[in-house]
């Protein structure tokens, strides 16, 4: 699958990255050779075949409902960029 | 009821499924052990895996699971024993991890129903698409600072149920009516509070309009409406809206639309031009959720005995009407009243004074039955007065009255007052004696034919025994008096 | 006596016999791992931290109370979050985290008494097969080709932790596999190398890479270290709940013993067009060893080996492109302003993530997203089933397999570097293995014309690390590999 540089923008956005514009070209082609490389799948028949989601084979373990985390506010926001009143803080959001 | 709403072009149909997504009661969250409480400091219920910290992972909590699965048996759903968690992934400041951890292809609930009881008596039947279990986010606070929103996720990470109804709701009335019967079920089973104003129970509205029977129209979704009444309204707003707009040649547009409480209309979300694209997926840090038919069995057994059973044993079991039996039974709590007033007393006399007077007085007061001034057991007493003939049913509303600002017991009010119903045949002769006495005139009309002024005598001698004559002996003797 | 040149079977014995003292061991890691720095395999060097342990140690050793690992200097893949410890995934998106948590593996390193020498570098997010892509540079292979100075790769991700213990900087070190990122920096580097199973040991505490595939494990000079390192890293963790609720038996026990008897599978679709010489026939020694050894060679099919790496460079990019999601710019880590929240994230994340990453999250987002998915991602899921499926079926006729851990040796720092598809073909015989959630080992056999050493890979059944570990002890006493690389600073 070739990707054409406007499919790079809308999945960078999608990613949430920035992609300087004199980049998207080389990236297309990047990606679209990777993509193109994986399409050798296209090769197998996997009609029938259930999707792996876990390699695990055994039932999750469930936890008994109690209150045993939480807190530690301090510990939350040590590593945050920018914090007030115990708030995490970001650029306004404009709804 | 016919339901339908009239347009320039004639009449329309509207078609309207709802998605609810209702908070579950639990002491922790859906993937860590941090605290659901209500209402504490910003950020101090947040563990490392709420915060979606490097190398952190969920771990599903055992009790949330049983509350899903209690919720699909009690909207007599099928309960799958294999389902998955996904990601949806998606950026938003409050929600940590890219992702919410939801389920989409394989729900833990698959197709159920609940039955509307209709103002007439009748019933109608709604389907459930499914229920799952997800995440909430936390919470964003825009309005706190001119250039920055601030962020607290205490909410991130409870569980949630969504719960999603096939497009069977053809009115706004029956959307409020499927919200209060959810309501019900959810509060009888325990699984969440429902509390629409509290934001417990939080309704997306999907809204089409068509010509009867006609193929679907393009539908709108009506995020985060958050009372019953709203809801209606902003259903009612929305098919007059989308009718408007194809009667005027125009076609309406798929968005998501935000209800205006205060204005009661409808707008459009500025949405962006890319439209969502989440990338769902099975969630690797989790295993499919399975369980046992045994234990889903087990869990069925424990239910308590939900609103459409308790409806029918009313019917049953104290004769009582459809629409009678429905409005005890929309509250677990009004039918527990209820029953300890009917309990060896007869159920008719007790189904009214619970639904006309004392719901009635509630009402007044703003209060539920919970925070009632009368307890069961002295409304109980109040009706065995009743019915040894103590009070007649104008004294024992006055009695009432006097139980609801007081909180007194019937039968010291009774006492207080001197308030005993006069049974005493001498006494209410005379009076009646006395009352014709002074309205000869009156008794020549009557005695000429004009019987509609019975009632009118009635009245009178009531009023000269201060209204504790009995009414029924009352009625008796002044007919035998003036037949005369 | 040296220190730096013992294993940590013989360095265990020394302690507990009172030959020397845990801090006289601590302090020749400490020299060792100054004197390695010119190979940036360490990120952070955390000394102090090292010799608090060591004095610890010794008290213990007076009273004779010795824990299983106590006294070893361990070098840690800086994927594990170490409490207090700058922690970031060679990445600068995570630049200046410090978690305020230990990672389940390594706190049971310590608790066994084991002592952190510090944070090893690695390729960024654990997403390559060179340690080129850290934010912080590229990391030295310690060995030089036979005649030529320039700088090799280690191999990666875990290629500071390779470089570390193959230099002696490091008694033993932690790795996480992916796809390969412990067996073919072991390869490169000479040393031994255990992916045990999906389960065994937890991913509680280790950055993410891909959920399903990660899997933490020991990096040693022998197979017995290896032994006793997961017998301490392994167990059953509640945090994590793809943790497997299994017993851990004794692995060092299982060194040492006959494999007599053992069915040992050569999977013939390994035999790869273009395969240089040298590895098939270091792959015939490696056949020949467990013959003399008195197991059965039997040949196998593994018919979709060559598809297994399409099949992982759909589904480890699709995770890893939600697994990185987190890193916004909001909680921690780094954030590069904007005007808005979304200007905000796609600066951090733009200048934040280097370009093998940005790669990656771009092509796992492509392959989950609206109308390709069934053709990606489904897809590479239902063929990874169709994977395990040949692995389950082989063993149905043999109890491990024997197979070259990598296509070549270590390569030059520059090489492959442009084509990201020639730099993924490192991980050919890897990546089959975490599809499947089996464990693999990586046994230096050989070393290639150029001198650079070789490695072999003993691929087992689930949780049967056992006999990976017998199978491998048996060809590192045929393969008698006693090269060392040219800068081992600790022999120095
Ligand atoms: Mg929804
Ligand atoms: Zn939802």
């Amino acid at each position: 699958m070739a990707l054409d540089k406007a499919t790079v923008a809308r999945i960078a956005a999608l990613a949430r990255i920035k992609v300087p514009e004199a980049e998207l070209d080389a990236l297309a082609g990047e990606l679209s050779k990777i993509l193109t490389w994986v399409e050798q799948l296209n090769e197998i028949d996997v009609t029938g075949v259930e999707p792996m989601t876990a390699v695990a084979h055994a039932r999750p373990p469930l936890r008994a409902d109690g209150v045993t985390d939480g807190g530690i506010r301090d510990k939350i926001l040590a590593n945050a960029p920018e914090t007030t009143n115990g708030f995490f803080v970001v650029p306004k959001v404009v709804e | 009821m016919s339901g339908l709403i009239k347009g320039r072009t004639g009449e329309w149909e509207v078609v309207i499924g709802l998605e609810v997504h209702a908070q579950v009661i639990s002491r922790a969250k859906l993937f860590s052990g941090a605290a659901t409480d209500f209402g504490a400091e910003p950020n101090t219920q947040v563990s490392f895996v709420d915060a979606a910290f490097p190398g952190m992972l969920p771990v599903i909590n055992r009790f949330c699971v049983e509350q899903a699965v209690k919720t699909g048996l009690g909207l007599d759903a099928e309960i799958h024993l294999s389902s998955v968690f996904d990601r949806k992934n998606y950026f938003y400041a409050d929600l940590p991890a890219g992702y919410q951890i939801s389920q989409f292809s394989r729900p833990v609930v698959g197709k159920g129903k609940i039955v509307l009881d209709l103002s007439d008596g009748t019933t109608r039947e709604i389907g459930i698409t499914r229920v799952h279990l997800e995440q909430d986010a936390g919470k964003s606070l825009h309005d706190q600072h001119p250039t920055k929103t601030y962020v607290d996720l205490n909410r991130a990470g409870v569980a949630l149920m969504e719960i999603v109804s096939e497009p069977d709701l053809r009115t706004a009335k029956e959307a409020g009516a499927y919200l209060r019967k959810l309501r019900a079920i959810l509060r009888y089973l325990g699984t969440c509070d429902a509390n629409m104003e509290e934001g417990n129970l939080r309704c997306d509205c999907n809204v089409s309009v068509r010509k009867p029977g006609g193929k679907l129209g393009t539908r709108c979704e009506i995020k985060n409406v958050n009372s019953v009444r709203f809801v209606m309204q902003a259903i009612e707003h929305e098919a007059r809206r989308q009718i408007e707009v194809i009667e005027d040649g125009g076609a309406v547009k798929q968005e998501t639309r935000l209800f205006d409480s205060g204005k009661g209309v409808t707008r459009s979300m500025r949405t962006k031009e890319e439209s969502h694209d989440y990338r769902y997926f099975p969630d690797p840090d989790l295993l499919p959720l399975t369980f046992d038919a045994d234990w889903v069995e087990g869990l069925k057994t424990s239910l308590p005995e939900l609103p459409d059973v308790k409806k029918a044993r009313f019917m049953r079991d104290y004769k009582l009407s459809a629409y009678d039996a429905g409005l005890l039974v929309a509250e677990r709590e009004n039918a527990e009243y209820f029953e300890a007033v009917a309990k060896g007393r007869d159920p008719k006399l007790a189904s009214n004074w619970v639904t006309v007077e004392l719901f009635g007085a509630l009402n007044k007061l703003g209060k539920g039955i919970a925070d009632s001034p009368i307890d069961p057991k002295n409304l109980g007493e109040l009706i065995d007065l009743i019915a040894d003939s103590t009070l007649s049913g104008r004294l024992a509303k006055d009695v009432f009255a006097e139980m609801i600002t007081s909180g007194k017991r019937a039968r010291v009010i009774v006492d207080e007052k001197g308030l005993r119903q006069v049974t005493d045949t001498g006494a209410i002769e005379a009076a009646i004696d006395m009352v014709l006495a002074k309205e000869p005139a009156k008794v020549a009309e009557y005695r000429a034919g004009k019987e509609k002024l019975l009632a009118f005598f009635v009245g009178q001698v009531m009023k000269a025994t201060q209204g504790k004559a009995n009414p029924a002996l009352v009625n008796e003797l002044l007919k035998k008096k003036l037949a005369g | 006596m040296n220190l730096t040149s013992l294993t940590i079977g013989r360095a265990r014995d020394g302690l507990r016999r009172k030959a020397f003292k845990a801090r006289e061991l601590a302090e020749a890691y400490i020299k060792a791992m100054a004197a390695a720095r010119p190979l940036n395999a360490y990120l952070v060097e955390t000394p102090d931290r090292a010799l608090e342990a060591a004095a610890q140690t010794d008290a213990r050793l007076q009273k004779g109370e010795a824990l299983p690992l106590d006294g070893v200097p361990v070098a840690v893949k800086d994927l594990f979050c170490t409490e207090g410890v700058e922690t970031t995934a060679a990445s600068k998106i995570l630049g200046g985290f410090v978690p305020p948590y230990e990672s389940t593996v390594t706190a049971n390193l310590w608790r066994n008494g084991a002592l952190m020498l510090g944070k090893t570098n690695l390729d960024e997010f654990a997403m390559g097969s060179a340690t080129i892509t850290g934010a912080r540079g590229p990391t030295e292979n310690p060995w030089r080709r036979r005649g030529d100075n320039r700088p090799l790769v280690p191999g990666g991700s875990s290629g500071g932790s390779a470089a570390a213990v193959a230099a002696r900087a490091a008694l033993a070190a932690t790795g996480t596999d992916t796809g390969g990122s412990i067996r073919q920096p072991a390869s490169f580097c000479g040393i031994v190398g255990l992916k045990p199973t999906y389960g065994r040991c937890s991913r509680w505490g280790i950055i993410a890479f891909a959920s399903s595939l990660d899997q933490a494990g020991p990096m040693t000079r022998d197979v017995r270290d290896a032994a006793i390192m997961l017998q301490a890293m392994a167990g059953h963790d509640p945090r994590d709940s793809t943790s497997a609720p299994v017993p851990v038996p004794d692995f060092e026990k299982a060194v040492g013993q006959s494999i007599k008897g053992l069915r040992i599978g050569i999977p013939k679709e390994y035999r790869l067009d273009g395969m240089p010489k040298e590895i098939e026939v270091l792959w015939q020694r490696g056949i020949d060893w467990i013959k003399a050894a008195g197991a059965t060679p039997v040949e196998i099919s593994l018919k979709l080996t060559r598809y297994a790496l399409a099949t992982y460079y759909i589904i480890a990019p699709a995770e890893a492109s939600s697994n990185l999601a987190r890193y916004d710019g909001v909680r921690f880590g780094l954030r590069v302003p904007g005007e808005t929240l979304d200007a905000m994230y796609e600066n951090t994340r733009g200048q934040g993530f280097g370009a093998e990453v940005r790669r990656r999250v771009l092509i796992g987002t492509y392959v989950l997203s609206a109308g390709y998915y069934d053709a990606y991602y489904l897809k590479a899921q239902k063929i990874r089933t169709l994977i395990a499926r040949d692995f389950a079926e082989a063993y149905r006729n043999c109890d491990a397999i024997l197979t070259p851990t990598a296509p070549s040796a270590a390569f030059a720092i520059g090489e492959k570097m442009d084509d990201p598809i020639a730099m993924y073909l490192n991980d050919v015989f890897t990546v089959p293995v975490n599809l499947a959630g089996l464990p693999g080992i990586s046994v230096p056999a050989g070393l290639s014309q150029d001198g650079l050493p070789l490695g072999l890979q003993v691929i087992g059944k689930a949780f049967d690390e056992e006999t990976v570990l017998r199978v491998a002890a048996v060809l590192e006493d045929a393969a008698k590999f006693d090269a060392t690389p040219a800068l081992a600073t600790g022999l120095a």
